[in-house]
């Protein structure tokens, strides 16, 4: 069973999205910012990480390049699930190292879609 | 006090006008709705009957067999028929299509590609931009690609390449999507002219006289003959075989095949999925 870190400072966003996951088959974990992330894929790398840009404490790109300069650096896919959708964002986070971007609000398909093309799904 | 009308579900259609409009799509398209997907109709009609102010499927049928409105049926047929599309649907056919065209094309001949029943453009769009992406790479010329669609509404917004957030999410690696396609301040997502253009879209009937058209390397046709009767595909298969060039190639859908369906092809031994005329074949399977 492939794994996935949901990292999000929305309870509801996080439960919604751990939802549609543990139907794909994913066993979920979740943190609600980047610090907390970081922490949880130092101690048990993911498969795949679905990641908020804004949250207290570490953001979302702020994770992704400390994820990326670490010892894991290319281990666990990245989709960043986000409401920034302007063309600047999605070019900033895929020069940061994001494997895919997924434009809030999402639905089942839409995120299986995503994790297919990274392929996870 | 004034009373607050309480919002009441449509009467059901009776049989009579289900019949009138699932033989008006049939004898348009080919395409038969089954029973079990019927409930489909009063959802995709919903539209032409708030714009008319009516309120049952019936008075609809009423408006559509008086013939005041000329463009009604076609509007209908419009709504009716299934759109279902997404970019880089069964993604791994499109890589096999960009080999199998690069195989088929001669020493400076340009291939042709037809995806027939293209909808609103995504499978040319997806095809456009991987054999850019062979031209950037490997400095090969351009395809031919023409999408057809029977609905005149959906080629008219394939023609604009304007696509909303939840299309653009579908399929697309976000890393094509900003190569290909600009954002605007809507929210929508546009193909970029330089890929827009090197898409044909016209709009044609499968079933009608004559493909005027041309021949073809490669002919998409997925997830369309599904909704057609036996006999319709038969005449598909047996047009297909007669516009495809020497040596091309039918790609169908991932459910559908040729197995049983006709003789005129047979699967490809070149390419896994894909199907080829037989030659010397004529004689369709009922």
């Amino acid at each position: 069973m492939k794994t996935c870190l949901v990292v999000d400072d929305s309870k509801v966003i996080r439960k919604v999205a751990r939802h549609i996951l543990e139907t794909l088959n994913f066993a979920v974990s979740e943190a609600a910012d980047g610090r907390e992330a970081l922490d949880h894929c130092m101690a048990t790398p993911p498969d795949v990480i679905l990641l908020d840009w804004n949250m207290p404490v570490m953001s979302g790109m702020e994770f992704l390049r400390a994820l990326r300069e670490s010892s894991i650096a290319d281990k666990p896919k990245v989709v960043f699930c986000t409401t920034e959708n302007g063309m600047a964002h999605i070019r900033a986070a895929i020069e940061a190292g994001a494997d895919e971007y997924v434009m809030k609000p999402f639905d089942r398909d839409t995120l299986e879609s995503k994790l297919q093309i990274v392929g996870m799904a | 006090m004034a009373s607050q009308a309480t919002p009441q579900a449509s009467p059901p259609a009776s049989p009579q006008a289900i019949a009138v409009l699932t033989r008006l799509l049939e004898a348009r398209t080919g395409q038969q709705l089954a029973s079990a997907r019927a409930w489909r109709i009063d959802t995709a009609l919903r539209p032409l009957m708030r714009l008319r102010a009516l309120e049952t499927l019936d008075q609809l049928v009423h408006l559509l067999l008086g013939g005041q409105e000329a463009a009604l049926s076609d509007q209908i047929v419009d709504a009716l028929v299934n759109n279902e599309t997404s970019f880089f649907r069964e993604s791994p056919v499109f890589d096999s299509v960009v080999e199998a065209t690069t195989a088929l094309e001669g020493e400076g001949r340009r291939a042709r590609v037809w995806c027939a029943g293209c909808s609103t453009g995504q499978e040319p769009l997806s095809l456009a931009m991987l054999f850019a992406e062979r031209r950037d790479k490997t400095g090969r010329g351009m395809p031919e690609i023409l999408g057809t669609d029977v609905s005149e509404g959906v080629i008219h917004r394939a023609r604009q390449g304007r696509y909303s957030q939840f299309e653009i999410q579908r399929g697309l690696p976000i890393r094509r999507a900003v190569t290909w396609f600009d954002g605007d301040a809507s929210g929508e997502w546009i193909a970029k002219p330089e890929l827009l253009r090197h898409v044909a879209y016209r709009p044609l009937n499968l079933m009608g006289e004559g493909w005027p058209i041309g021949r073809f390397d490669v002919i998409l046709c997925r997830n369309v003959l599904l909704y057609l009767s036996a006999e319709a595909k038969a005449l598909m298969f047996t047009r297909f075989a007669e516009v495809l060039r020497p040596g091309g190639l039918l790609v169908l859908g991932a459910g559908e095949t040729v197995i049983g369906q006709t003789d005129r092809f047979q699967p490809s031994a070149r390419v896994r999925g894909f199907y080829e005329p037989v030659v010397g074949g004529g004689r369709a399977v009922a």
